[in-house]
């Protein structure tokens, strides 16, 4: 070993390095080189490291989904119970005594085909948000794309959904209700409120790392936002221009865009547009937001 | 240019006060109530790093690496040693891209592998093989790779029967051993290594060193920060010793321990900069607080400052010697109950006294250990500086092949030699000593 007495001309390369790229210089050797520098402002994405770390997201989704049901007594019976619970009492109370409209079909189905992906926007919020703290051995001792965290955080909940989907198609059946060809776009739904849990997903986890009153804050969130949704209620209850704007709410446009593939209520038109690209700009914002903040998980988790 | 492995230039590390020993955890209200001088922290932010430098005289930020340059050859292993807080830690993570410099900038030329910690990730309610595949993935291993390895891990850990049991029902013992089973079957062409060699039994220890040593075997090239100055001397190539987060010596194994233990000594009164939970510090052995020279026939009185700034039920402490290969020759322990604590914040100072030991000639070093009530290992672990012990004598080391060379009596009582047709004619009679 020598001490390093050659000084680089180059005094302040940290400063260059605005962007995060790792710069390979022609006469180094082919071996993979690694180049280790202070960030600074808005970093890149790196969702090809992401892609290289696919297992490890793998693993993880797959931990938690294992470990979530390991313990309990009635196993993945809970994906079906909360749900369907839910659907029960908000029957009894806004269907039969508030007697709200359920676009002609029967008001559980109305509500369970809402609370489905609500459900799973709702888990993969409080999972997603309290995600990094609880992994905070992992970001302590261990090197990989932080991201993964999150992500598989939401993706462990589509196993839920999976199961609680099941109980939909029964209630179907039972209802006699008949899916339209809008059911070939559901996948295209489920997309959506992938994006928008993972979107918000993002923000609350990287925020949850500097503020701990997030871990307070979600439930509420989570509450009010599901009557801020259609949920309950359908969105035909607003006239245009507003249901449009209603839209606003990304999760407005993912439930009503499940009703409309399973049940064949009101399209969401205009709404979905709305719905989608604020689902993306919360995606892409949380994205750049959240790999900026990475920098200082590991110190402060 | 191709045998360089690592390349450091002026690498720094700088931490809030607070973030770095304790999370000191902002709340919004903190947000809401420092608003403005919150404000002035954004805007001071996007400038250049020389108004940063001026901002890190003020007390609220401590550096924990200042300004460190060196090159690591492709195969060395070089050995990191440095008082608690020295930045040891913070230059692996560092270097393992847990976190990010302050200053500066770091080269790594090939797959990095870090064990800063074994057992990372491992979950309580998985199974053996489940937490195989996670802890694989986790530290950055391909599916197939733990696929063809998996074997191997098993039988290495030694937990074939209990592969399927979930890894809560282990023993702390077993637990350690697939830990590290998983991470010594990580092939990374440089390895960093942060005290994985402090936890577990004697036996256990020797397996790492082992592996450790078949790893530098390999030609590939090792990063091992340690408090063990004779698994340092006995592994490394060349040492580096870190002061203060400042690179304060880099060269010859030897020099650098003798080095270290001189540092020691100087900067005995100036507490570590990091504040931890449990610091054991003021070590003594027979009045000397570093690298003693004793006969064989010297008894050994040891001691020790222990203080606790947090709230611990109870503990265990133990006071350690070891050899040159990691061995546990001495482990002494005491419950925290009959040392008479209490559960309080409390500082110490904690004697023990053990007759000659007859040690046979050769480099030793003792060092405490405190293990707080907790789940895993690992977990509330604290160690001490270690104390060199050179154990000089009148046995010779070449022809002693034991741990102890007592001082003992030869003598022979009946020779009759035997006049047949011996091929190994040259028999040398001992002389009575």
């Amino acid at each position: 070993m020598t001490a390093n007495v050659e000084i680089e001309t180059i005094e302040q390369t940290a400063v260059e390095e605005a962007l995060a790229q790792p710069e390979v210089e022609a006469e180094r050797p082919a071996a993979p080189i690694i180049v280790i520098e202070p960030s600074r402002g808005w970093v890149a994405v790196k969702l090809k490291e992401l892609w290289e770390y696919r297992e490890l997201l793998y693993f993880l989704t797959w931990r938690d989904i294992r470990v979530r049901y390991k313990q309990t007594a009635l196993g993945a019976a809970w994906a079906i119970i909360q749900p369907f619970f839910s659907m029960v009492v908000f029957s009894i109370f806004f269907g039969r005594l508030a007697k709200i409209p359920s676009e002609g079909v029967p008001y559980p189905i109305f509500n369970y085909a809402g609370l489905l992906p609500w459900q799973f926007f709702a888990n993969a919020l409080s999972q997603s948000s309290n995600s990094l703290v609880g992994s905070a051995n992992l970001i302590r001792k261990v090197y990989f794309p932080r991201l993964v965290i999150p992500i598989s955080a939401v993706l462990s909940g589509v196993v839920d959904f999976g199961i609680a989907f099941l109980v939909l198609l029964g209630m179907m059946v039972y209802y006699r209700v008949w899916p339209t060809w809008g059911l070939l776009l559901l996948p295209a739904f489920l997309l959506l409120a992938l994006i928008t849990a993972l979107g918000v997903g993002l923000w609350l986890s990287a925020l949850n790392v500097h503020y701990r009153d997030i871990k307070y804050i979600v439930p509420f969130l989570v509450q009010f936002w599901m009557y801020a949704t259609p949920v309950v209620y359908p969105s035909s209850l607003l006239g245009e221009p507003w249901r449009t704007i209603y839209g606003l709410n990304p999760m407005v446009g993912v439930v009503e865009g499940f009703r409309w593939a399973l049940l064949g209520t009101n399209p969401p038109q205009g709404m979905i547009v709305v719905s989608a690209g604020v689902s993306l700009v919360v995606l892409i914002s949380g994205l750049f937001y959240f790999r900026r903040m990475e920098k200082t998980f590991a110190d402060e988790v | 240019m191709s045998d360089i492995a690592i390349r450091v230039e002026h690498l720094s590390k700088r931490y809030r006060i607070g973030s770095a020993g304790r999370p000191r955890y902002e709340t919004l209200y903190d947000k809401i109530t420092g608003a403005g001088s919150h404000l002035l922290n954004k805007l001071r932010r996007p400038l250049p790093p020389q108004s940063e430098k001026i901002r890190s005289s003020h007390s609220e930020f401590i550096w924990a690496l200042k300004d460190v340059s060196f090159e690591v050859r492709r195969g060395e292993v070089v050995g990191i040693i440095g008082r608690n807080g020295a930045g040891k830690s913070t230059l692996l993570k560092i270097l393992s891209r847990i976190t990010e410099p302050t200053e500066g900038r770091a080269e790594v030329y090939g797959r990095i592998g870090s064990l800063l910690e074994v057992g990372t990730g491992f979950h309580p309610e998985l199974t053996g093989r489940e937490n195989i595949y996670l802890n694989g993935a986790i530290l950055g291993m391909k599916k197939a790779e733990i696929d063809r390895k998996f074997d191997e891990i098993v039988a290495f850990a030694e937990i074939e029967k209990f592969i399927d049991t979930p890894v809560k029902f282990y023993s702390s013992g077993m637990y350690v051993r697939l830990a590290f089973a998983v991470a010594a079957h990580l092939d990374p062409e440089i390895l960093l290594v942060d005290e994985v060699l402090a936890v577990g039994d004697a036996a256990f220890q020797k397996k790492c060193l082992g592996k450790m040593g078949e790893v530098a075997g390999e030609g590939r090239t090792v990063l091992f920060v340690s408090h063990n100055m004779a698994a340092i001397s006995n592994l490394c190539n060349s040492v580096m010793v870190l002061e203060s987060g400042c690179l304060a010596f880099l060269g010859n194994t030897v020099q650098g321990v003798q080095f270290y233990a001189t540092s020691i000594l100087a900067n005995l009164d100036n507490p570590a900069h990091v504040k931890q939970d449990v610091s054991i510090n003021h070590l003594r052995v027979n009045g000397m607080t570093q690298l003693i020279t004793i006969h064989q026939a010297t008894g050994i009185e040891a001691s020790c400052q222990v203080s606790i700034h947090a709230e611990m039920p109870h503990f265990q402490l133990y006071c350690l010697i070891q050899d040159e290969m990691g061995n546990n020759l001495v482990v002494l322990g005491k419950a925290s109950r009959e040392l008479g604590y209490t559960g309080a914040p409390v500082t110490m100072v904690i004697k023990v006294e053990m007759p000659p030991l007859w040690l046979k000639p050769g480099l030793y070093s003792l060092f405490w250990k405190l293990i707080g009530g907790g789940l895993y290992p690992g977990h509330r672990r604290f160690l001490s500086e270690a104390v060199s012990i050179h154990v000089f004598g009148d046995t010779d080391p070449a022809t002693t092949h034991g741990i102890l060379a007592p001082k003992s009596k030869w003598s022979v009582s009946s020779m009759s030699i035997h006049e047949v047709s011996s091929i190994n004619a040259h028999h040398r009679a001992p002389k009575e000593t």
